[in-house]
């Protein structure tokens, strides 16, 4: 294991004219779960890429601790790789298959039957061990390709692209936290890039957040979903993600409309704001019936009921807001409401950067 | 407008891959949920003419077409695996099906793919082509061309399952509105539960090539009317634990609580318990109390994904709000409010009852 360190590094498909991997300099730290989060065509699986070796950056060089490795194909690297479908030799049996990149690298035997076995049980393929693989249906055949990615106790990294797209809903719940389990017991570094929030967020210490080639902030789930230091961060993780609703600071007061809604925290100069708020944090009342001041009045536009909680849609001031609260509640198309947004979890942006945070008001607002 | 499958059938390779499915589909949206291998694509397939089912019919508007070919019939299919004419511009992709189309003249066609184009948010691209696009606008597209020409069938396979997250959750919005009051009928295949809650439109229950239950889906979720439409319906998955009815009560892994309704004896029972009804460290008074240690948890930001070991060695998930803090290998204590229990027939997994009704065991 090592850390892996990118400086400087960049790519571009078209000689130089867009960068699909902008130049960063970045550690990936050894032993840590990172997952790589981000849209499609954002530049992660490019960035993997890198990384693994199929892909030589256009500029910068990449170092497996001390040891520059930017010219160094894949093989040479010593990283297990995990694809989003199976690759798996269909004839062999799933013990074979799982051995397989033990045997190839001339593991002893009773190793390879040791570290085969504990994989197996700790992915729950014990029973199916005899089993040809291409008998096994697509989700447990992706299985054992995980299984296949886990099970040498030496690489520098295991990359995973994706891993677990075939794989059914109820699935994924276990295999996600077997894969953190793992992690915890082997300690290898781990890369999982991904475009499912709840997959990134569920499975690392460290969600790296990338948006056209950039990295736009890397944290702690909860750190991302507390605290997005990004406009997209706040849109992007988080289901519904962040509300975003246009607003103005006059004279340190945040406005919109004609409602004052806080004060602007961080002596904000005046002008244009965007107002960040999570479905989570938004408090919503029934019209007239709001104890917080200020509110800011709206309509409510339609109610998503969700099982274990509701999605309440509101309009308020031309804008949509979404407040995410507990199943029932008792809104219904057309009902007027109020919205309040706690101060502690609302943020501000200008040109998509936060640049402060909302202030409660001091004594009464104007609603 | 409505499709009828009447008894159908289909064997394959020695599988059963639908087993007597009768479904009547009325115009709107239906949504046609169920685990990967339920089935789900063998049935529209069917339902489009794609297949000859074994046995059964097919009826539209009361007239039979099951050995009709699909290109006599008013249908229209999105696969999961966006499909397009990768020498087209976006433009004439959408167009194409109704250039074969009499109803639409010259005028008429540029005036319906614009607006399909407009309701799918790709009107700035109509003069790309495909490999110019993202996966998301490719899709779109896809869609687009399957909504252009008015038919009596829509059938959607999963048309989101390999969209980004981000752009699913936008997607299934504008779906839900673009469907709803649709004079054909529209049947929209996912395994995903928030979907299927999302779209709240009646709902087709799918598990190992049977129709397991058809209904509103909220109320199904509420009351689930057996134990495989209960899980089918979870995200994160429903927990499952042991019980047995004595006198009144139901005893659970060495603790007991009320029986919901009349009380049969030494009958066995599966307790449903959803993950964010699950509370730790503390409950309600009259709370199952489940002792068990602190595996994992993971955290969301939103909400934090607690995953226990009971002292049986059974699995516990508990959905808690806002972000805890804990250390694996901790114990700690579960609880379980009886209102909010499901409680199914260990033999068959019928409801019999939940916390907050009866539904009234049997014995």
């Amino acid at each position: 294991m090592a850390d892996i360190r990118l400086e400087g590094v960049g790519h571009s498909y078209d000689g130089g004219r867009t960068w699909a991997v902008k130049p960063m300099t970045w550690t990936w730290r050894s032993s840590r779960a990172y997952a790589l989060l981000g849209p499609s065509g954002c530049g992660k699986t490019t960035l993997l890429n890198i990384i693994s070796g199929l892909i030589t950056p256009t500029v910068g060089r990449v170092y497996f601790d001390d040891r520059d490795v930017t010219g160094v194909p894949t093989a040479g690297r010593d990283i297990a790789q995990v694809f989003q479908f199976p690759v798996l030799y269909e004839e062999m049996s799933v013990y074979d298959n799982l051995a397989f990149p033990l045997r190839n690298r001339k593991v002893p035997k009773q190793e390879v039957d040791r570290r085969v076995r504990q994989v197996s049980h700790l992915l729950g393929l014990d029973q199916v061990l005899g089993r040809r693989s291409r008998r096994l249906d697509p989700g447990r055949q992706q299985i054992v390709s995980l299984g296949r990615g886990l099970v040498r106790s030496q690489v520098a990294a295991v990359l995973l692209d994706e891993p677990l797209t075939v794989v059914d809903p109820a699935l994924k719940w276990t295999l996600r936290s077997k894969l953190k389990e793992i992690h915890r017991d082997t300690g290898h570094t781990l890369i999982y890039v991904t475009h499912d929030q709840t997959e990134a967020l569920t499975f690392a210490d460290e969600v790296v957040v990338v948006k056209d080639g950039e990295i736009v902030q890397a944290g702690e789930p909860a750190e991302l979903f507390l605290s997005p230091a990004h406009e997209f961060v706040g849109h992007f993780i988080g289901s519904p993600g962040m509300n975003v609703v246009p607003g103005e600071v006059v004279s340190g007061v945040v406005r919109v409309g004609g409602t004052d809604v806080g004060r602007a925290g961080g002596g904000l100069p005046p002008g244009p704001v965007r107002i960040g708020v999570r479905p989570e944090f938004v408090e919503i009342a029934k019209a007239g019936g709001f104890r917080v001041f200020p509110g800011l009045p709206a309509r409510v536009t339609g109610v998503d009921r969700m099982g274990a909680y509701d999605l309440v849609h509101t309009e308020a001031g031309g804008h949509k807001v979404i407040a995410k609260t507990e199943a029932g509640a008792p809104y219904r198309p057309g009902d007027g409401a109020y919205l309040h947004f706690p101060a502690e979890r609302t943020f501000l942006f200008r040109d998509e950067v936060r640049c402060g945070s909302l202030a409660p008001m001091n004594g009464r607002g104007r609603a | 407008m409505t499709v009828i499958l009447d008894g159908v059938s289909v064997r394959s390779r020695g599988e059963i891959r639908l087993d007597d499915v009768n479904l009547e589909l009325s115009p709107g949206m239906t949504t046609l949920i169920g685990p990967m291998t339920a089935g789900k694509t063998t049935l529209m397939r069917v339902a489009a003419g794609l297949q000859t089912p074994d046995s059964g019919r097919v009826l539209v508007n009361g007239q039979d077409v099951t050995g009709m070919s699909v290109r006599k019939r008013s249908v229209a299919f999105v696969y999961q695996q966006f499909i397009n004419y990768p020498s087209l511009t976006v433009y004439e992709n959408i167009a194409s099906p109704l250039r074969l189309d009499p109803r639409f003249r010259r005028d008429g066609v540029d005036r319906r793919v614009r607006e399909v184009a407009e309701l799918m948010g790709i009107a700035g691209l109509l003069g790309r082509r495909p490999a110019e696009l993202s996966g998301g606008q490719q899709q779109r597209t896809a869609i687009a061309r399957a909504l252009a020409r008015p038919v009596d069938l829509l059938l959607l396979d999963e048309p989101l399952a390999n969209l980004d997250f981000k752009l699913r959750e936008q997607l299934r919005a504008d779906l839900k509105s673009m469907f709803a009051g649709s004079p054909g009928v529209v049947l929209y295949a996912t395994s995903d539960p928030a979907e299927a809650l999302m779209f709240a439109a009646p709902t087709v229950v799918l598990g190992e090539g049977r129709v397991r239950h058809v209904g509103d889906v909220a109320g199904m979720y509420a009351r689930p009317p057996t134990l495989a439409v209960a899980t089918t319906l979870s995200d994160p998955p429903l927990n499952l634990l042991p019980g047995l009815v004595r006198e009144g009560r139901i005893e659970v892994l060495g603790r007991s609580i009320p029986a919901p309704g009349a009380h049969a004896t030494a009958q066995e029972v599966v307790l449903g318990v959803r993950p964010h009804q699950v509370t730790i460290g503390h409950g309600r008074p009259g709370a199952l109390e489940l002792p068990a240690e602190i595996r994992l948890a993971e955290v969301t930001g939103s909400a934090t994904f607690l995953h226990l070991r009971l002292q049986d060695g059974r699995h516990l998930v508990a959905h808690l709000p806002g972000t805890r803090q804990y250390t694996p290998g901790e114990p700690a204590l579960a609880y379980v409010d009886p209102a909010h229990v499901l409680v199914f027939d260990a033999d068959g997994g019928r409801l019999l009852g939940t916390g907050a009704a009866e539904v009234g065991l049997h014995g």
